[in-house]
């Protein structure tokens, strides 16, 4: 589903050159969830960037559901982006001063649904993380695990294949951050492919399968749950 | 889309009242000066009488003085003409229509014994002057060419003298005393205010019509007084009201209807003739020198729009790229405040040209709301114009429909404009730097 040869990523500046991928290798099969650890600067959150199409990369090659990206335009990235892929983020990215309501109906404004079909979406979606009576609030006025449940729901209102979470528990304490990989798991299993980056390795062994990164390369591959057990 | 980021507009104006408010504001003032400088221009320069200013044309005849020209700059003949030629022009009847005319003044005094004897403003004219110029009428109408020969004693009143003498009821038919002479009354005019008085410039382009009009050739019957400019280059020969009547000073205005270029020849070609007739008697010592305007030809010759309006409608427009300058700066400091907003939205499945949209729509209402409250300032500035320089300027500051959408169709494009480069450094914004920053 998603197979990533040889990637590679260069940051410039006037007097430093930051290699943050090299030659990265990975293949992401559909229905899995990947949890991808390593220390800070080894290029995790680079990686989630180039998988999401966030940012472009400076060689080898990227493949998502088949079909290379490396020369979509931006209106082409940002249309799959928009279908395929949802997002999670350590800091929820809640817009402040839309409601729930109006937050989880961002990706579909933009994906061309009409007003009923939104409507039913983002009900369905905030009913799934646990916060349909809450559609009129604020994200202040909710908690932090309350806020990521519906970042959650944002990405999957619009039913994507694929979930990026980059540490989408880092900003919660422990019980917090077990309710919401409950979630996860509970999302996987219902076919979405999640890729989520975080330092827990407690969660990272919640996940299917372990990538290791280290100094812009997968160092380390593991297996911990067999898919077909994950999934049963 | 458009009503939702319509939404998302409002919702970010409202997000952050002061910097919108600054923005608001610094529109509106430039949309204020400009639009009261624009107004006062827009109506000193509008057509008056869109409907037939093509065929209507001032007549210039060269009488003046053999060794100075009227005008040393443009050489033009001088902008009005003498009783001599008043008389002998239209006597020839030589055009479809045609008038000849002047400004005087005399004394009405109402039969009604509470209303007091007051001064009033007499445009001396001839009967084709109703028609050329499409006066309306309240009641009755002009006269006819006869009442002109004739030296009848008609007059058609305004409305604001019948309002006044008659208490607004039909008047025609009745008398009324001005200068000393009975009048039969024709006619009364409804309001009628062509901006600017075009068709004599001479004596206030931008004051009201005059009071009452009367025959023209009154004016020597009752010896009517010269109101307005006069200028001669020689003194007159003679003493007494006849003397300076046949002398080489101007006083009089003529006007002439004509349908078509050829009739513009010919009208030309009879000028020419006369004015040759006329150098053979010993009068016109300059070179043939005749000159046909239409109406707008004589409102640009005669700088009806005078230089300093102009130019202080170039300086607005000065403050108002300075206030639009400012605008760029305080959009710029507003989308890039919301760069973690427009990454998330990159994010989740926003174009370029999506975000692009969004945030132009935002600049537009950002400059609609600016445009409307440029209005309310527009309109206090006129009223200050208006006070400054009291009964001079009062038909020219008002801001009338057309004005009040060009100041909003103003400040929504300036407003766009504006927020041109600040879009488009929003759009350009990386989402993954936004996202992982917030």
């Amino acid at each position: 589903m998603l197979t990533m040869t040889n990637v590679k990523k260069v940051f410039r500046t006037d007097l430093v050159e930051t290699h943050a991928l090299r030659d990265f290798n990975l293949q992401v099969d559909e229905g899995e969830f990947v949890a991808v650890t390593g220390p800070s600067g080894s290029g995790k959150t680079t990686f989630l960037n180039i998988a999401g199409m966030l940012e472009t990369f400076n060689g080898g090659t990227y493949q998502l559901d088949g079909k290379d990206v490396s020369h979509l335009n931006d209106n082409q990235r940002s249309r799959l982006r928009n279908e395929k892929i949802g997002f999670i983020f350590q800091s929820y990215n809640l817009i402040p001063d839309l409601n729930l309501f109006d937050n989880v109906d961002v990706p579909l404004r933009y994906r061309g649904f009409d007003a009923k079909t939104r409507k039913q979406r983002i009900e369905e979606s905030l009913e799934i993380v646990g916060l349909a009576n809450r559609m009129k609030h604020l994200p202040a006025q909710l908690s932090g695990g309350q806020q990521q449940r519906v970042a959650i729901a944002r990405a999957l209102a619009g039913k994507p294949r694929f979930l990026l979470a980059d540490e989408p528990t880092g900003n919660l304490d422990s019980e917090m951050a077990q309710s919401v990989m409950e979630l996860l798991k509970n999302i996987n299993k219902s076919g979405t492919t999640i890729v989520m980056v975080t330092h827990d390795p407690l969660l990272a062994k919640q996940a299917t399968r372990n990538i290791f990164v280290k100094d812009g390369q997968v160092s380390e591959i593991e297996d911990v749950i067999p898919m077909h057990v994950a999934n049963a | 889309m458009f009503s939702y980021y319509l939404k998302l507009a409002f919702k970010s104006i409202r997000k952050n009242p002061l910097l919108s408010s600054l923005m608001v504001l610094a529109i509106a003032l430039g949309i204020g000066a400009s639009i009261t400088t624009i107004t006062v221009n827009y109506l000193m320069s509008a057509n008056p009488i869109p409907e037939k200013s093509e065929q209507l044309f001032y007549v210039q005849v060269d009488s003046w003085d053999p060794h100075n020209s009227f005008n040393e700059e443009s050489n033009d003949p001088p902008n009005q003409i003498t009783w001599t030629e008043a008389t002998n022009l239209f006597t020839a009847q030589k055009a479809s229509k045609q008038v000849v005319m002047a400004k005087s003044g005399g004394i009405i005094v109402p039969e009604d014994q509470d209303i007091n004897p007051f001064e009033a403003q007499i445009r001396l004219t001839t009967g084709d002057f109703f028609t050329m110029f499409n006066t309306p009428f309240l009641y009755g109408s002009g006269w006819q060419i006869t009442s002109d020969q004739n030296r009848e004693q008609v007059i058609v009143l305004t409305k604001k003298i019948n309002d006044k003498v008659f208490g607004g009821e039909n008047s025609v038919g009745k008398s009324i005393s001005l200068a000393g002479q009975h009048f039969k009354i024709i006619g009364v005019l409804d309001t009628w205010l062509p901006v600017p008085k075009f068709y004599d410039v001479n004596n206030g382009a931008f004051d009201e019509p005059e009071e009452v009009f009367i025959p023209f050739f009154l004016k020597e019957s009752f010896e009517l007084p010269n109101w307005g400019n006069t200028n001669c280059w020689k003194s007159p020969e003679g003493e007494g009201f006849k003397a300076f009547l046949r002398s080489e000073c101007i006083n009089y205005q003529m006007w002439v209807e004509l349908n078509s270029d050829t009739e513009k020849a010919e009208y030309i070609d009879f000028l020419n003739n006369y004015v040759s007739e006329q150098k053979a008697l010993g009068r016109f010592p300059r070179p043939m020198n005749n000159k046909l305007s239409d109406v707008m030809q004589w409102m640009e010759n005669q700088q009806v729009v005078q230089d300093d309006a102009k130019m202080m409608m170039w300086m607005s427009f000065m403050f108002l790229i300075v206030c639009l300058l400012n605008t760029v700066g305080l959009l710029l400091a507003k989308f890039i405040g919301k760069s973690s907003e427009i990454g998330l939205r990159r994010a989740i499945g926003a174009s370029k040209s999506d975000l692009f949209v969004q945030h132009i729509i935002e600049s537009a209402c950002i400059g609609l709301l600016g445009g409307l409250v440029g209005l309310l300032l527009a309109t206090l500035g006129l009223k200050g114009i208006e006070s400054l320089y009291g009964d001079f300027v009062k038909n020219l500051v008002s801001l009338d429909v057309t004005m009040a959408i060009t100041g909003l169709l103003i400040a929504l494009i300036s407003s766009v404009l504006a927020g041109l480069y600040p879009t488009w450094r929003a759009c350009n914004i990386s989402p993954a730097s936004q996202l992982k920053s917030q």
